[in-house]
């Protein structure tokens, strides 16, 4: 391998970074604000729930499908968790119900597209809808404030300096790392996703493993609807709308194909950051936030054509 | 039609890819009317070849002449216009649309006002069905045809165009053997025409039934061209493997007696009452025409289609084979006749293709062990020698044989008793053809049992020590390895015999 070759492979691998740090630099010109360490751990904390939805939404593209009803969960899970705080008190219950939430609609999820054989797309759209009606009727429209200064930790507190959002996003991030590259079971995601049919013949559970995948990122979507809750101290009923946007955008921008079987984890939470970066400095330039959705589609559309040029030269290159 | 006139000639033709000489120096000369096989392993540089004819691909250097006169394609339509067509396996048609409408793509007929000329189309696309004598309505969408009679409209589509040389790449890969021979006699009558056909095949009878003449390649080179009279068989194989391969079906001592396998009364898709038994080192050949539910009977067995009735008996014991992961616990292996979509994942490693029937094995507590998985791949690409760059390699950039070569190692590592193939050398070429034959008769000197299905019958009768023969769903008749040729099996699976 010479050195042009070398440096054309260090730029296909590290190609979502390297967009990544082309619009710090001229975030960092654009406004001095910018790189303060305030500013960052903020915008670091606002992409934390994007991106740990993320890394659910990260498992879902790879076997080959999609999670539509994220954004839902996210709401879901944050009003119960909400309800059960004002009511009893207990911040453990509170928690657990929350993820009680989300295992539960992964379970709903999977049942309908891994055992009943629906469409992801359909299904998590269905489930999307039903879901948002449970949160309206459960709260009847108004907000559930949250009191307990401890659950509000979750969203808002620091351990050594650290907030705690951030902390979690590690943890998610280091644990879906190794699920997928070092355990039997990251092995059965990206071999469903590349080929369902002849996973199942090479003797793999598709069922049972993509069933799984729905139940991981419902976890994390209410685990990700905790940490909003805790964060703005209430539970809205629209709280999560539009969320699986984002998540869905952060995969595609770190270069994880959606037709399946071929990605990574890591590059989902730089696409992440690059949506936060981008909201943070349009409001910070004073921009009109009803602009700022105009921006990030057009950065999503640049990304995603970068992401082929490259696919398509390294294409070239491996021939 | 005169006889040495050179339609199409190709001197010194060399093409590079980026850090490959995929031609090193071709010379070819097609003549006009004539059916021109071109065989040779695979990477040999057919398809580079036929890539750069049509248009599909520019050459490096050298000269290519057309009609006399020297031509330099910069495109597929640029060769088109000339006369140049070419076939390719994945047919180029658009589904929704007719038949008509597929044929006349590029230059569809309007009337005077600018509006579409239906009739017109419709009665020239007639005609041209007529010729190729067709019988399908112009008007019928092409996703209500036929394998083979879309391969007529491909056809159709070249004759609109006025081809003077047609390229066909592995045209009879997905037809019956009725169909061939309809094929065959379009080619043969195209030719009377005066149309050139440039014919690509692995099937060596083939070749030896159509064509006239033949060009052997092999590292990028023609080694030969021979008039198809003036070449025996084994003469081409070895001019195309460039040694000689004498026993194709390397010679093995059988004597089984211990049952591994009884099947019992074994009813699903396409499958009626079936009973069998196999034995300890046996190689069971399957035979039966498309839709004898041969292939069926084998995915039953596996669990990949769900068995309705019936038992499996493994080693005197009932045995659950009711979903693949099932079976292969149950010690069966299985090799798929469609490897592209059942046996590889093509975008994922070579390494990973081979561990994924055995993670089990590589992980300790659920976490895999790379240096155990990076251990097992490299032992099973040096031993069924297996051509790979590196085994991070996608599936997708190996030659066919390697790809099988692959899932036999996937298959192997999970170390079955019974292993069940389905067309093991479909699409391999004959070097790698008779490395699979060594470890099929490896595995059975290891006391493995075999169950071959296959419609290569010289393969079936080569290797087998024993032929079922089905047809309709059943087993018509059972032939020992003596007493088994190409004609009784034919003559069974087609129904002559033994009403």
């Amino acid at each position: 391998m010479n050195a042009k070759e070398k440096a054309f492979r260090v730029l296909t691998v590290h190609r979502t970074s390297i967009i990544l740090a082309l619009i710090l630099i001229v975030a960092a010109f654009l406004s001095p604000a910018f790189l303060s360490a305030s500013n960052m751990l903020n915008v670091i904390r606002q992409v934390s729930i994007t991106a740990i939805i993320g890394a659910g939404m990260t498992f879902v593209i790879l076997t080959g499908g999609i999670d539509l009803s994220v954004g839902s969960v996210v709401g879901l899970a944050g009003a119960f968790s909400a309800g059960v705080l004002q009511t009893t008190d207990s911040v453990p219950l509170a928690v657990g119900i929350g993820l009680l939430t989300g295992l539960i609609c992964g379970f709903i999820n999977g049942f309908f597209i891994a055992k009943c054989g629906i469409p992801a797309f359909i299904a998590t759209l269905a489930m999307m809808t039903l879901l948002r009606g449970c949160i309206l009727v459960y709260t009847n429209g108004t907000p559930i404030s949250v009191q307990s200064d401890i659950y509000k930790a979750v969203g808002k507190g620091s351990l050594a300096g650290i907030p705690v959002p951030i902390i979690i996003l590690l943890f998610v991030y280091l644990a879906a790392y190794i699920l997928l590259t070092h355990t039997a079971y990251g092995r059965t995601v990206y071999a469903i996703g590349g080929n369902r049919e002849a996973a199942r013949l090479s003797g793999i559970s598709v069922v049972k493993n993509e069933w799984i995948v729905y139940i991981i990122i419902a976890l994390l979507s209410s685990l990700a609807g905790i940490i909003l809750t805790a964060r703005l101290g209430t539970a809205a009923a629209t709280a999560g709308e539009g969320y699986e946007m984002d998540a869905i955008a952060s995969v595609i921008i770190g270069g994880t194909s959606l037709a399946g079987g071929q990605g990574f984890i890591l590059p989902t939470v730089i696409g992440a950051l690059i949506l936060g970066v981008l909201d943070n400095i349009l409001t910070l330039m004073n921009v009109n936030p009803f602009a700022t959705n105009i921006v990030k589609g057009v950065v999503i559309l640049i990304a995603v054509l970068a992401d082929k040029k490259f696919k398509d030269l390294s294409a070239k290159v491996n021939q | 039609m005169p006889e040495d006139d050179i339609i199409l000639k190709l001197d010194s033709i060399v093409k590079i890819f980026p850090g490959v000489k995929a031609l090193d120096g071709v010379h070819l000369e097609i003549k006009k009317g004539e059916i021109h096989a071109l065989c040779g392993e695979n990477g040999a540089g057919k398809s580079t070849l036929m890539k750069i004819i049509s248009g599909a691909h520019p050459y490096t250097s050298g000269n290519m002449y057309f009609e006399g006169e020297k031509v330099s394609f910069h495109s597929t339509k640029e060769a088109r216009d000339k006369g140049i067509s070419m076939i390719y396996q994945e047919f180029n048609l658009i589904p929704y649309l007719s038949v008509a409408e597929n044929i006349f793509l590029e230059a569809l007929p309007k009337k005077k006002n600018g509006l579409f000329d239906w009739k017109t189309l419709n009665q020239k696309a007639k005609e041209l069905l007529d010729r190729l004598k067709l019988n399908v309505d112009p008007q019928l969408p092409v996703n209500k045809l036929s394998v083979a009679q879309a391969q007529m409209v491909e056809i159709a589509k070249c004759l609109s165009r006025n081809a003077k040389v047609i390229i066909m790449d592995e045209p009879t890969a997905a037809l019956t053997d009725e169909e061939i021979d309809i094929l065959f006699s379009i080619i043969r009558s195209l030719s009377q025409e005066g149309i050139s056909i440039i014919y690509i095949s692995h099937r060596l009878d083939e070749i030896f039934k159509l064509a006239d003449r033949v060009t052997v390649f092999r590292d990028g080179k023609n080694v030969a061209t021979k008039s198809i009279g003036d070449i025996g068989y084994q003469e081409l194989v070895s001019m195309m493997v460039g040694k000689d391969i004498s026993d194709l079906y390397p010679h093995r001592e059988y004597s089984g007696q211990e049952t591994v396998l009884e099947a019992k009364n074994i009813t699903g898709r396409g499958v009626k009452d079936v009973s069998f038994e196999l034995k300890k080192g046996e190689i069971l050949g399957i035979a039966g025409l498309m839709g004898s539910g041969n292939i069926e009977l084998s995915k039953i067995l596996y669990g990949a289609i769900p068995m309705e009735k019936g038992e499996i008996k493994i080693g005197n014991a009932p045995a659950d084979c009711g979903t693949p992961r099932k079976a292969l616990r149950a010690g069966i292996g299985f090799v798929s006749d469609d490897r592209k979509n059942e046996g590889l994942i093509l975008i994922r490693s070579v390494k990973e293709n081979i561990s994924l029937s055995s993670l089990k094995k590589i992980c300790s507590h659920s976490f895999v062990n790379h240096k155990a998985e990076e251990k097992m791949v490299t032992k099973n690409i040096r031993s069924l020698n297996i051509k790979v760059s590196s085994y991070n390699q996608l599936g997708q950039n190996l030659s066919g044989g390697n790809q099988q070569k692959v899932v036999f190692a996937k298959i192997l590592e999970t170390v079955p008793s019974i292993c069940i193939m389905d067309e093991p050398t479909r699409g391999v070429d004959v070097g790698a053809k008779s490395e699979i034959y060594q470890i099929m008769n490896r595995m059975t000197e290891e006391g493995k049992s075999i169950i071959l299905v296959s419609s290569d019958l010289p393969e079936l009768i080569g290797m087998s020590d024993r032929i079922l023969i089905m047809r309709e769903g059943k087993i018509v008749m059972s032939l020992n390895r003596n007493e088994s040729n190409q004609e009784l099996i034919l003559a069974y699976a087609a129904g002559g015999v033994g009403e």
